[in-house]
């Protein structure tokens, strides 16, 4: 059996806003161990009288690296709103982590991966793109985001730098309410979307499916419609609708 | 205990008698799965208790559905904390299935369409803990919930009551499911909290 996955003290050494409701934490703890891309963590808060909520937030960042988390703030949560609009550089919470085997990358799989990703789903196919990207992986990887406006697109910057550096990445964007000039009307992820943005089913690509549970579902639906073997498929669900 | 979080008040939602440590309570249904949802013909489906000397027990659609069914209410806890109180199901007690089934083993592994485990001791699936469902509030039990029949066992956390089951091995010794085998906890009580492995 392994060791029990323990409780660690992180210190917040910086946060930046990636979009107006969601922020990433850059979390310094001492003696972490390294993640994968794909695993998350759990975070632990407590208030003053020892009431306390956990929540689980995917690592968006590479390792060897840094330990980074992005948080999408939901107005009427309990933690995503302390974590987005509370938290300051050198405050501390506990997490522990990291969690998951599943829902991984491995830089050593040589399939082509497609990543498809529903609002802050994208967290942990970024901790992917980047790793892929730190080992200089040949994998042909390609990322379907769907966002409700272009405001909505978390690392909108560093994932248009690295689609312009690296020909073996690929990203298209699925706008849900608003569309920016020229890319059509706004709708929901369809067949077509992934058909032409995807990879065909006899490329037998690693498929990693990330969202809210809704989205997910339907995604890994089409996927397998289309043909994908379902052991090929990962999906991780947020939760919500 | 833990370090104080500056500035964190918490919401303190309702806890309620039936909310174990750490659980908020949902009331939409949500799903968690580690892949695409298998979709299972009813004709194909298959459900087969196989002993720890390799005897087979098994039921088809038509045999299983002509067992004597229960209806009940109970809560669901699932690790990613949500709880869902008063769920309703019907479904075959597994007491029923193991009826004329001969075995030593104190262990079991669910096995479900998709190739999905989990590991329950024989005796949390007994005593009218734990049933096969087919039915969740008066409607068959939709694909994505683990239809068409789905393990409940409801004082366990959700993983452990697994969708599109269609078979239980005995063993002797407690080995590892998949997402035990991922250093989730071996049992996962939800009022001690049991989420990882050394919980
Ligand atoms: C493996 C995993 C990875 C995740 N990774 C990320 C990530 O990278 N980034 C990210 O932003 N999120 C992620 N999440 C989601 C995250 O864990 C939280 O669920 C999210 O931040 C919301 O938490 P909250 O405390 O702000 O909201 P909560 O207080 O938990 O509320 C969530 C929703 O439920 C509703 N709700 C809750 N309680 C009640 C109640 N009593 N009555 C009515 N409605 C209620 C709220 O209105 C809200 O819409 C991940 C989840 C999982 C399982």
């Amino acid at each position: 059996m392994k060791n029990r996955i323990s409780w660690r003290v992180a210190t917040v050494s910086s946060a930046r806003w990636e979009t107006a409701s969601a922020r990433t934490l850059v979390l310094d703890v001492p003696d972490w161990p390294g993640h994968l891309p794909g695993q998350h963590i759990d975070v632990r808060l407590t208030a003053e009288d020892g009431y306390s909520a956990q929540r689980s937030y995917s690592i968006a960042s590479a390792w060897p690296g840094s330990l980074e988390i992005t948080v999408q703030r939901l107005a009427d949560g309990e933690v995503s709103p302390y974590l987005t609009d509370e938290v300051q550089p050198g405050d501390q919470i506990e997490l522990r982590g990291p969690v998951g085997g599943w829902f991984v990358w491995r830089s050593s799989s040589p399939a082509p991966v497609l990543l498809i990703a529903g609002g802050s789903g994208v967290v942990p196919l970024m901790s992917m793109i980047r790793a892929r990207g730190d080992a200089r992986g040949r994998q042909p990887f390609r990322l379907i985001y769907s966002v409700r406006t272009p405001e909505d697109a978390a690392y909108a910057d560093e994932l248009r730098r690295r689609v312009r550096d690296d020909p073996g990445l690929d990203v298209h964007f699925v706008y849900t309410r608003k569309a920016p000039e020229g890319a059509g009307t706004p709708k929901r992820i369809d067949v077509a979307a992934i058909n032409s943005h995807g990879w065909p089913p006899d490329f037998q690509p690693d498929c990693y499916v990330c969202g809210p549970t809704g989205f997910v579902e339907t995604a890994a639906d089409i996927l397998v419609a289309l043909g994908h073997d379902p052991k090929r498929i990962r999906t991780e669900r947020f939760g919500g609708a | 205990m833990g370090i104080i979080s500056r500035g964190f008040g918490g919401r303190r939602r309702e806890s309620l008698p039936g909310l174990p440590p750490g659980q908020y309570l949902t009331h939409d249904f949500p799903v968690l799965s580690a892949g695409p949802t298998p979709r299972i013909p009813l004709d194909k489906w298959k459900f087969t208790i196989a002993t720890e000397t390799g005897e087979k027990h098994t039921w088809d659609w038509k045999e299983f559905t002509a067992l004597p069914a229960e209806e009940f209410t109970v809560d669901i806890h699932c690790v990613t904390k949500w709880s869902k109180l008063g769920t309703t199901w019907k479904g075959v007690a597994l007491d029923t299935l193991f009826e004329d089934v001969e075995s030593a083993a104190d262990y079991t592994m669910a096995h479900s369409y998709g190739g999905y485990t989990t590991n329950v001791p024989l005796d949390d699936l007994l005593d009218g803990k734990a049933w096969l469902v087919y039915e969740f509030d008066g409607e068959p039990l939709h694909p994505e919930h683990g239809g068409p029949v789905r393990l409940l066992v409801p004082h366990l956390y959700f993983w452990k009551s697994a969708k599109w089951v269609n078979g239980l091995q005995m063993i002797n010794d407690d080995e590892p499911g998949f997402w035990e085998a991922g250093g989730y906890h071996m049992y996962g009580d939800p009022w001690r909290e049991q989420r990882y492995q050394g919980d």
